[in-house]
């Protein structure tokens, strides 16, 4: 088990390198460079001074060099300077990853909390009045754009129940520690988590559903009931426990769904979390920014998959890590 | 031995499933009894019914499939009337069952211990250390090697045959009264059959139990049964003791059977079938089921399903024609 880790970590690693590569590339491949920005707003600037800022940046190196000067500084532990923010990146990015953390695994708890009781309920009763009512639900939650989803429980919540606020990740000003900090978050956390859910949960209440009702027809579930075991241990000990393995490998793929989501999901409720930093740090060419923005959401997926992969070791005993 | 009790007797049993195209009776009043120490074997093809007539004794039919009729006695007592939480303390206790599939009846996330234990705390109030002496107990007896080991395995690591005795070891963890056999040796090899069959012989004598071994080969049958019960089209077409059901076939279905089993030493070019296929659930004859695929068929066994009728004391058939046809 730890060797297999360990050899799933290396892997991971690799991943990111190559990925960090890909994006460095794509970056330099966008119109316009920090310097051109200089240029603009300030138009006494002359052709030399501009030659002589690209060679101290290092621009007119080509893209690998700059890359591996990019890397070298990346891991002796200084993540650069936000040119937009004019602060360190390490400092403009703590707080926002948090935040992030925050919004998208409030929205992934919610998510399985709220559907997998309704999958298995509905894949318990097939055909009743209830499982197509919640199909017709979840065909809606999964066609929903969740910018637009957002948009309407603005309207409703904020503007006109005025109930909750329309965006911000805090009352700016207020006193946000203890008790009383964490409810003034939560408050702002609620339509954002809602609105990043809602597609999820249409597509964790689907596969739970098919995978449930998969499991019943096995002919282990008839041994159980043979067995004189009772309804609930034949459905949760029994049925649920082998309904849960390809259940896990969709939550484990979709948090990367929810994660660019979140990109939307924040830029429309002005929440300060990562994905709302990537958008504005490539809108304004900020690319130590973006990088490690890119790095940070690219780990985070991979490590889950990893996590997911380990899970199924302690669900499902036929896979074993050699 | 007429006047011993038996420990299951199953009088007039209906079952029915609603299906969307109309209601389809999958077994049509049927009755048989079993004593203790004794096996009925019940054969039949595809589709006539025996899976569905085990389930029923279990009431473990699934939606849309209902019993509709007739009594189901276990010692005396009707388990039809008994309330879902009664019928729960029976199954796996005073009626056990074993599958067809070794394969895909053990949960695949619980080990064998685990799933043994599990019936047998279910049932009987002992400790977990009880529960795991006897799962191991039952492992051994039923000739698994190193018990204490495979105890602690999960069904894919164990071989087909080492499944179904764990199968065994469990079904037979409480020693139930009645036990119900549906094929459990059709998914294995010969020799691995012919094991669990002198497996099977001995444990019934070790725990007199009854049970009803459900498959469609004949050879299995006339190996572990007393009695055989042939069915056809949800109903009984003839039941004798084995011998005398071998020797003496009186319904042309029996003898149809008999007839399509190839015989050692006897070079035939093409075996013997019986013409025409098992009718859809819904063409079954109104008279007798087997009317469309018998030789001696004649207008009453269109119209008018034939009464069962007594040939010897142990001997019945349901047929307008008895006797042999050669």
């Amino acid at each position: 088990m730890a060797t297999y880790i360990l050899r799933r970590l290396i892997q991971t690693l690799g991943v990111v390198i190559l990925l960090s590569y890909v994006c460095f590339y794509l970056m330099t491949l966008m119109p316009g460079d920090p310097v051109e920005l200089m240029i603009s707003s300030n138009p006494k600037i002359t052709s030399e001074d501009v030659a002589r800022l690209r060679s101290l940046y290092g621009l007119d190196q080509p893209a690998y060099k700059r890359y591996l000067n990019w890397v070298s500084q990346i891991s002796s532990g200084d993540l650069g300077h936000s040119r937009t923010y004019r602060v360190p990146v390490s400092e403009l990015l703590g707080p926002r990853l948090w935040n992030t953390f925050y919004l998208s695994m409030l929205a992934l708890t919610f998510s399985i909390l709220v559907a997998l009781p309704i999958g298995v309920y509905t894949a318990l009763n097939p055909g009743s009045r209830m499982d197509s009512i919640v199909s017709m639900l979840t065909f809606f939650g999964i066609s929903m754009p969740s910018f637009l989803l957002a948009l309407i429980l603005i309207i409703i919540f904020a503007v006109q129940l005025n109930w909750l606020p329309a965006g911000g990740t805090e009352t700016i000003g207020a006193d946000n520690t203890g008790l009383a900090g964490i409810l003034d978050r939560a408050k702002y956390l609620i339509l954002p988590v809602l609105s990043l859910s809602l597609q999820s949960i249409g597509s964790f209440v689907r596969y739970a559903r098919g995978s449930m009702l998969d499991v019943l027809r096995q002919d282990y579930v008839r041994t159980a009931k043979a067995k004189g075991l009772s309804y609930h241990v034949v459905i949760w000990k029994h049925a649920f426990r082998n309904a849960l393995i390809p259940i896990i490998t969709i939550i484990a793929l979709s948090l990367s769904s929810v994660f660019s989501g979140a990109l939307l999901t924040e830029t429309v409720f002005a929440y300060q979390g990562v994905g709302k930093l990537v958008y504005d740090s490539i809108m304004g060419n900020d690319f130590n920014v973006a990088m490690v923005s890119f790095i940070i959401s690219v780990s985070m997926v991979l490590l889950m998959n990893l996590i997911a992969d380990i899970l199924y070791g302690f669900v499902d005993p036929r896979i074993s890590y050699q | 031995m007429e006047n011993r009790v038996p420990t299951l007797k199953v009088q007039n049993l209906e079952t029915t499933f609603f299906l969307k195209s109309g209601p389809f009776r999958a077994v049509k009043g049927l009755s048989y009894e079993i004593f203790p120490g004794e096996t009925l074997g019940i054969v039949g093809e595809s589709g006539c019914g025996k899976s569905v007539t085990s389930l029923a004794v279990m009431q473990l039919i699934d939606n849309p499939g209902k019993i509709t009729g007739g009594q189901i006695l276990l010692d005396g007592q009707d388990l039809l009337k008994l309330p879902t939480a009664q019928m729960e303390d029976v199954r796996g206790a005073k009626i056990a069952m074993i599958f067809q599939e070794p394969m895909t009846a053990l949960n695949p996330v619980l080990t064998i211990g685990q799933q043994i234990d599990e019936q047998v705390l279910r049932h009987e109030k002992v400790s977990n250390d009880e529960a795991r002496k006897r799962s191991i107990e039952m492992l051994s007896l039923v000739g698994i090697p190193s018990p204490e080991e495979r105890y602690g395995n999960y069904p894919h690591q164990l071989s087909g045959g080492m499944r179904q005795r764990a199968m065994i070891a469990m079904a037979l963890s409480c020693h139930p009264k009645v036990l119900i056999a549906d094929e459990p040796t059709t998914a294995l090899d010969v020799t691995i059959q012919a094991q669990i069959l002198e497996l099977f012989q001995t444990l019934q004598k070790k725990f007199n139990m009854a049970v009803q071994f459900i498959t469609h080969d004949l050879g299995v049958i006339s190996e572990v049964s007393d009695r055989v019960l042939v069915m056809y089209g949800g109903q009984v077409c003839e039941s004798a003791p084995t011998q005398e059901l071998f020797n003496n076939p009186q319904h042309p279905y029996t003898a149809a059977l008999m007839n399509s089993r190839p015989k050692l030493g006897q070079r035939t070019k093409r075996l013997q079938t019986i013409e025409g296929t098992v009718p859809a659930p819904h063409e079954f004859p109104k008279g007798c089921p087997f009317a469309n695929r018998c030789p001696k068929v004649t207008q009453i066994c269109w119209d008018v399903p034939p009464p069962v009728t007594q040939v010897s004391p142990q001997h019945i058939v349901a047929c307008y024609h008895p006797g042999v046809q050669k």
